[in-house]
């Protein structure tokens, strides 16, 4: 029955959505991270530019951005990403970098209203009993912020998962564009739907039970 | 201004506050005049790549017959999904377990699995068994991806919307004797459906988006698609393409985001609902990440 899976490397496109998945959610952890720091800094620029990277990122489809690195840095503007003549290797950083830019604008929105569910007052009783800024920081705002964003982390976790399949529009040798080419050339159409499937919930059904169960765990109940 | 991260400023961090705006500037300036620096120098930034989109026929013949594509399989997956997720997300709730179990593993399945997944098998599906045109088969299948995708996303809005209401409301319903139907579509529905409101059309943002993938791998005619044969009749104007076709889904998603929030607002100082109004990022951040309203999409 399973026969026709003979020559197709299906774990090896699974392990390239885990790679595009890792790579890209380390990635936008840290500069969604520095846009949620820009957007509830002091500084009015930076929150400008925050605001208007969130603003304008989250609208535009996840695939005209891939697109766009592939068809406007690579092929028009030369940039490789240090991929050498090797386009595999190009279009999986293209991938990764327009992953990046995409999911951060949502990291940060989570990250952001994390920071919003602590109460002013947590830090103006911190204030009040002495400690100075790096110690409020530190010490009050920020471990609440942390426990109250791994439910959300975890969604927008899961959303990256999902949308690394549209790297197959630039030809990334994923799950998604495996799934395309195993279609076009066998017969066991509903087959090889419900193995992709099956590999889909493998992946994102666990990460949300697991930090589901882990975000419950460690949220401030208010 | 004071926030919970810091207080209101004194001298010293005023004159900080204007040494970091200097630098963050300067680092601003500096990257745009490197992307300035590499499009000028590829010739990115020449009149006659940006002219096509000046003249009327290059917006008549191409881009607003793809936006009109985009929209209308946006419009018929919002149409369809709507009663659809509105049936699941009832019988998520239903007293039956051999309804609320069935109904609670389809929604979580087709909200684990990639659009793209649902649509490539879409495709493939009506090729195979239905007469469909090979024309008409790209609609069908982007359809139908996303009205698989945003059917259970909506089915979680519905259910959200309808435990928000107090539990009076049911109770006081079951007092004066209404069955369960009637309890569900004479007083929880109504309700929940204006508190649901901002949410339903901020899911419009990504089913919006969402279209996109159809254009870019299964041959939709939308928006993308319909921009790239320009590039090959006007010579190499990708970057402009792409910039044009970027800046008319802002402009149609801030249009919806825009009027989700004007509706939450004017939902919120109305008194009509009881229920606590749905905020309209939930879909939009998303419901794709908010609230487990389902997963942001592309």
């Amino acid at each position: 029955m399973f026969d026709f899976l003979e020559g197709y490397d299906l774990l090896g496109a699974f392990w390239v959505t885990v790679q595009l998945t890792l790579l890209s959610a380390v990635g936008s952890l840290i500069w969604g991270t520095m846009l949620a720091a820009m957007r509830v800094g002091p500084v009015p620029l930076m929150r400008g530019f925050g605001a208007a990277y969130v603003n304008i990122v989250r609208n535009i489809p996840l695939t005209v951005i891939i697109l766009f690195t592939s068809l406007g840095l690579n092929q028009t503007l030369g940039i490789t990403l240090g991929g050498g003549d090797d386009f595999d290797t190009i279009n999986f950083r293209l991938a990764v970098l327009g992953l990046i830019l995409y999911t951060s604008a949502f990291v940060c929105e989570a990250i952001r209203a994390g920071i919003n569910t602590v109460p002013v007052g947590q830090a103006e009783a911190a204030r009040a009993v002495g400690l100075n800024f790096t110690q409020v920081l530190t010490l009050i705002v920020l471990p609440q912020a942390f426990r109250a964003v791994v439910g959300p982390l975890a969604n927008v976790l899961i959303a990256l998962t999902k949308n690394t399949t549209v790297a197959a529009a630039i030809g990334v040798a994923e799950a998604a564009l495996l799934m395309k080419e195993m279609i076009e050339n066998e017969a066991q159409l509903l087959l090889i739907a419900a193995i992709f499937a099956f590999g889909f919930v493998c992946l994102t059904l666990p990460t949300g039970l697991i930090l589901g169960w882990v975000g419950k765990k460690v949220a401030v109940k208010r | 201004m004071s926030s919970v991260l810091y207080d209101a400023q004194g001298p010293r961090a005023k004159r900080r506050n204007v040494l970091i705006t200097v630098v963050f500037l300067a680092a601003l300036v500096a990257v745009l005049w490197w992307v300035y620096k590499s499009l000028d120098d590829k010739g990115q930034l020449e009149w006659a790549k940006w002219e096509p989109f000046t003249k009327s026929e290059s917006w008549t013949t191409y881009i607003l017959p793809g936006l009109k594509n985009t929209l209308i399989a946006a419009a018929l997956a919002m149409v369809i999904a709507l009663p659809l997720g509105a049936v699941f997300g009832i019988a998520r709730m239903s007293d039956h377990a051999w309804v609320r179990i069935p109904a609670g593993a389809i929604v979580e399945f087709f909200r684990a699995i990639p659009v793209l997944i649902l649509m490539i098998f879409g495709l493939a599906l009506y090729s195979e068994y239905t007469g469909i045109s090979s024309d008409d088969r790209p609609l069908y299948a982007v359809v139908t991806g996303l009205v698989l995708y945003n059917a259970s996303v909506l089915a979680e809005i519905v259910r959200a919307g309808i435990l928000a209401l107090p539990k009076g409301q049911t109770e006081a319903a079951q007092a004066i004797g209404l069955r369960k139907t009637q309890t569900m579509t004479s007083i929880l529905l109504p309700q929940a459906v204006t508190a649901m409101l901002p949410a339903i059309v901020s899911q419009l943002v990504v089913i919006v988006k969402d279209t996109a993938l159809g254009g870019a791998v299964l041959t939709f005619p939308d928006m993308l698609a319909a921009v790239s044969p320009m590039s090959s009749y006007y010579g190499a104007n990708v970057i402009a393409s792409f910039t044009i076709v970027a800046l008319i889904y802002i402009a149609v998603n801030f249009a919806i985001t825009t009027f989700a929030s004007w509706l939450e607002r004017r939902l919120r100082r109305g008194k009509k609902s009881t229920g606590a109004v749905l905020k309209a990022d939930d879909a939009a951040v998303g419901g794709t990440f908010g609230t487990g309203a389902g997963g942001a999409n592309a």
